[in-house]
């Protein structure tokens, strides 16, 4: 696959590595010429100076024959005129953008950005995971589905120790995937599994009812 | 008419004050309060700090009830960003951008935005002067 990812950063630096190694033909845009030159120095001539918000420059760089574009660069703004022009003037098949401000994510869908990632987004669940008495915490997006893995943790306060699966009133988007016991080996949890306190419960459930699921999980 | 300008900088201030001189409704938004200094002592619109291509800052500027939203900072991107959020998010009626790139200005005019670039019309000016 031919990919251009547009922004030299940290981000993208590492990108463009990962990207490399995995066999990709590579090429990454970078305004700053200091950045251009030691990643070159580094990895050969992979990094092409430039602005990749301009027409010019993305088709210099042979953008009408690449299959994903990946804007990285720390402006949400950049990214997204970026990831538009290689879809309106070059026809890109696939354009990612990452954005900073999560709530860009609806309006950079609603102009054609194929796939946004929210840094924010991304580091705040990592943190979420850390915190011991968090009870839900979102493990991964699934945009194409409309779907969210969740972990949702059974305390010893939650009424619903002692239950049965089939007892509980879980919303009809969502499906329980798998129990984690505090002590033991995970299970797939059937009808007549009993939850126990100390159950970690991954379950797949749509974004709008993951409040709904961790009530029917946990009791009130 | 109610008027929203983003980008305090020469552009902005004075187009701002000879829109209110006019009898219209205009708040300016800026991410700089000292850009406001542009603006004369007889201005009687709004002047607000904010972030143009923040939904909730150009929600708090009113941009829902705005006729007009004009994007005028010193970035193309963040012009193109911020009325493309007028018109796709806040469905305002009349948006214009400046896109100083002429390139990046046919492609958005051709996405539909209304966009004026002053590269572009700034070198027409001096060539129809130079060849009379």
């Amino acid at each position: 696959m031919y990919i251009v990812v547009v922004g030299g950063g940290r981000l993208g630096y590492n990108l463009l590595k990962a990207l490399l190694n995995e066999g990709h033909e590579v090429l990454l845009l970078e305004k700053d010429a200091r950045i251009c030159k030691t990643i070159t120095d580094e990895m050969g001539s992979v990094c092409y100076r430039g602005d990749g918000c301009e027409a010019a420059t993305l088709a210099e760089v042979g953008t009408g024959r690449a299959d994903m574009l990946v804007a990285v660069t720390g402006d949400d703004e950049d990214n997204l005129v970026a990831c538009q022009v290689a879809k309106h003037k070059h026809n890109v098949p696939r354009t990612i953008a990452r954005i900073r401000n999560p709530q860009n994510a609806l309006l950079f869908k609603k102009l054609g950005v194929d796939v946004t990632v929210s840094t924010t987004d991304l580091i705040l669940e990592a943190i979420e995971r850390e915190v011991p008495t968090h009870p839900l915490t979102q493990l991964l997006t699934i945009d194409e589905k409309g779907l969210v893995i969740v972990d949702v943790k059974i305390s010893p306060e939650s009424t619903t120790v002692g239950k049965m699966v089939k007892e509980l009133s879980l919303p009809k988007e969502s499906k329980l995937a798998l129990i984690i016991p505090g002590e033991g080996n995970a299970h797939v949890p059937a009808a007549n599994t009993i939850l126990h306190a100390g159950d970690q419960i991954i379950a797949v459930t749509s974004p709008e009812s993951k409040d709904e699921l961790k009530a029917a999980l946990r009791g009130v | 008419m109610k008027v929203l300008i983003m980008g305090c900088g020469r552009v902005g201030a004075r187009l701002a004050s000879l829109l209110d001189e006019d009898g219209h409704e205009v708040t300016v938004l800026d991410n700089d309060i000292y850009s406001f200094r542009r603006l004369p002592p007889t201005f009687g619109g709004a002047a607000l700090f904010g972030n143009g291509i923040d939904e909730e800052a150009l929600r708090k500027a009113g941009i829902e009830d705005a006729d007009i939203f004009v994007a005028l900072t010193q970035g193309d991107n963040r012009n193109v960003m911020s009325c493309q959020i007028a018109k796709h998010i806040f469905n305002v009626p009349r948006v214009m951008c400046r896109i100083y790139d002429p390139l990046r200005e046919e492609m958005y005019s051709a996405l539909g935005l209304e966009t004026i670039s002053p590269t572009k019309v700034f070198a027409q000016l001096l060539r129809e002067k130079l060849e009379s």
